[in-house]
């Protein structure tokens, strides 16, 4: 296998030489016929660095992405002959109701996911900005960003029990005395999603806090002393020194936890299978659930490209709020 | 910088708050697993016994055993995969002239952003064309594609910073690229190496569409495809369940409170860098 990808690379190496001489004097900036045949030969021997990389990644992701686009201009149920069925499926996204409402249960996912957690951090933020130089600190933020690193399928079961009969929400509400409050979270048509959004506010908050606190840290502690003598207040600081130098930290928050809103699908089949009703569903649960349970492949697909475009666009739209020279 | 008395009890009062409220639903599940089942409703109640055997039950009953030892052979094998290829073409990206190079990057770091429902549905008609669905392989070859991304990105930036002058001054020496790239650049590169491995590790082990879609067979569920189905056995035994959570958890929280600092600058700093 490597020797004929070797074979191959040194036939691409007489064509292509031109190209690749001009990427050797460009780099070395010091010409001279031993070196440049020394760069040129370097620069064959580097596709065999990334060949394996990439066969991988095409094989296994690329190739089956593209094929993912092909499948989502047919109707097909996985067994039978596949029908062509032009941009139907992509159509039915906007006006297929099931379809309509799991993006739209995806961005109320987005505000107990992103918004609040972002927000919250701001606030909490402004109140505590110095923290990060706080003793103790590196325990906390530990613990404050110990939810990220647990396997959602038990993040999904802990909650499960949480939102019980029971569980630990219902029993506070009782000792409480809020009895009429008490329901089966999970089960409710109305508050099911909410209390799946609410698992990701408490997922993602100490993400933000983290992050937010950090970035805090950087910034020079003499900025905020030239800000105490001139004797602004505690506002006008955070507005006119925090927020402006966070926006890296921000922009970054915002895309964790936009894509992993957009991304749900193990919290939901877990805990609600999109139940109750068709309350939860999600794209990615839709797409799931099409392609392998009902035999809609080509309109999973299209969910699936659906959903990638929206988070590709939501990437690229928070990435202009980053600051350019964070590099 | 100081802090005054005042502004410190904020800190301390927000930063409890927080941390509780990150804990609490965790400190939960370690009371209910060491509840007796007869005696668990669900309620985050002290127990009154402390039974220990939850566990061994959910072990046992649940076939752990198993589960445990596929996600084990899934992680070793994506983290060693993709530890190998990352290096290989980070190296290549960050140091060697390429036609072409920066184009097969971007492409290639477009996989960080792709949902795996992007791929997942042609690629299990294709495994399943060639007989591959249902093996560790199955798993572990889709979920190194996708941890490359990341990899790729990460090692490039790592090589990019390491200093020219001791590469170049190999190079004087006659050794090859090859050479260079394990004996000079790779062992002072050791922990940005293991930042990445402790991140693969975490996102493979706690996977659950992949082995959800491709594995059929009970024996080689992974630990979170695991404790889906346990779920479904067990609906209302809390004790149990969360006895299994922590089991499914464990490996990878243990390893999080020795590496911290390499999970969060890695999760957070590898976006960033961007």
């Amino acid at each position: 296998m490597t020797v004929t990808a070797n074979q191959h690379e040194r036939t691409i190496d007489t064509t292509a030489r031109p190209d690749s001489r001009a990427a050797g004097a460009t780099s070395s900036g010091r010409p001279g016929r031993g070196r440049r045949s020394g760069r040129r030969k370097r620069s064959l021997v580097a596709y065999l660095y990334v060949l394996p990389a990439f066969v991988v990644f095409a094989v296994f992701l690329g190739w089956p992405f593209i094929q993912t686009v092909q499948y989502s201009f047919y109707d097909w149920d996985g067994l039978s002959p596949a029908t062509w069925a032009g941009l139907s499926n992509y159509l039915s996204v906007f006006t297929d109701s099931a379809l309509r409402g799991a993006f739209g249960h995806a961005l109320i996912l987005m505000v107990f996911y992103a918004v609040i957690p972002v927000m919250l951090g701001l606030f909490l933020t402004a109140l505590i900005s110095r923290a990060n130089a706080l003793r103790g600190m590196s325990a906390f933020r530990t613990i404050l960003f110990l939810p990220q690193v647990i396997a959602s399928v038990v993040v999904a079961t802990i909650w499960v029990s949480i939102y019980s009969q029971d569980g630990l929400v219902n029993g506070t509400l009782r000792l409480l005395g809020l009895d009429g409050l008490a329901r089966v979270w999970l089960g409710d048509y109305a508050f099911a999603l909410p209390a799946i959004g609410f698992v990701g506010t408490w997922l993602n908050i100490g993400l933000c806090l983290v992050l937010f606190l950090s970035g805090v840290g950087n910034i020079q502690p003499e900025l905020f002393e030239a800000a105490r003598l001139d004797g602004a207040s505690a506002r006008r600081e955070f507005f006119s020194i925090t927020l402006p130098a966070l926006r890296g930290q921000i922009a970054v928050a915002l895309t964790l936890t936009i894509v992993s809103a957009l991304k749900t699908f193990d919290l939901v089949y877990v805990t609600t299978g999109g139940g109750p009703g068709t309350s939860t569903t999600v794209p990615a649960y839709e797409a799931y659930n099409r392609a392998f349970n009902t035999g809609q492949v080509g309109s999973a697909a299209a969910v699936a490209i659906a959903l990638t475009v929206v988070i590709m666009v939501v990437t690229a739209l928070i990435s202009r709020i980053q600051p350019k020279d964070v590099q | 910088m100081r802090l005054t008395r005042r502004e410190k009890v904020v800190d301390y009062v927000v930063l409890s708050l927080f941390a509780l409220f990150a804990i609490i639903p965790l400190v939960g599940v370690l009371l209910s697993a060491v509840t007796p089942s007869a005696a668990n409703e669900g309620g985050f109640a002290l127990p009154t016994k402390i039974d220990l055997g939850n566990f061994a039950t959910a072990w046992t009953e649940g076939h752990f055993a198993t589960y445990m030892t596929s996600s084990i052979l899934v992680t070793v094998g994506v983290i060693v995969l993709t530890t190998v290829l990352s290096v290989l073409a980070g190296f290549a990206f960050a140091r060697l002239d390429f036609a072409g190079s920066g184009i097969i990057f971007f492409i290639m770091l477009a996989g960080l952003m792709l949902p795996a429902e992007a791929f997942i549905i042609p690629l299990y008609f294709n495994l399943r064309s060639v007989g591959m669905t249902d093996t560790y392989q199955s798993l572990i070859l889709p979920q190194t594609a996708q941890s490359l991304a990341f990899g790729i990105f990460w090692m490039r930036n790592q090589f990019r910073a390491f200093p020219g002058e001791i590469i170049e001054a190999a190079r004087i020496d006659g050794a090859r690229d090859l050479r260079v790239l394990w004996q000079v650049i790779v062992p002072p590169s050791l922990a940005p190496i293991m930042t990445m491995c402790v991140l693969v590790a975490m996102w493979t082990w706690n996977e659950f569409l992949m082995p959800l879609v491709l594995i059929t067979s009970e024996d080689r569920r992974t630990a979170p495809l695991g404790l889906a189905f346990f779920k479904g056995e067990h609906l209302t035994d809390y004790s149990l369940l969360s006895a299994a959570g922590i089991i499914v958890a464990i490996p990878i929280v243990v390893l999080y409170f020795f590496l911290q600092k390499r999970f969060i600058s890695g999760m957070l700093g590898g976006i960033s860098a961007k």
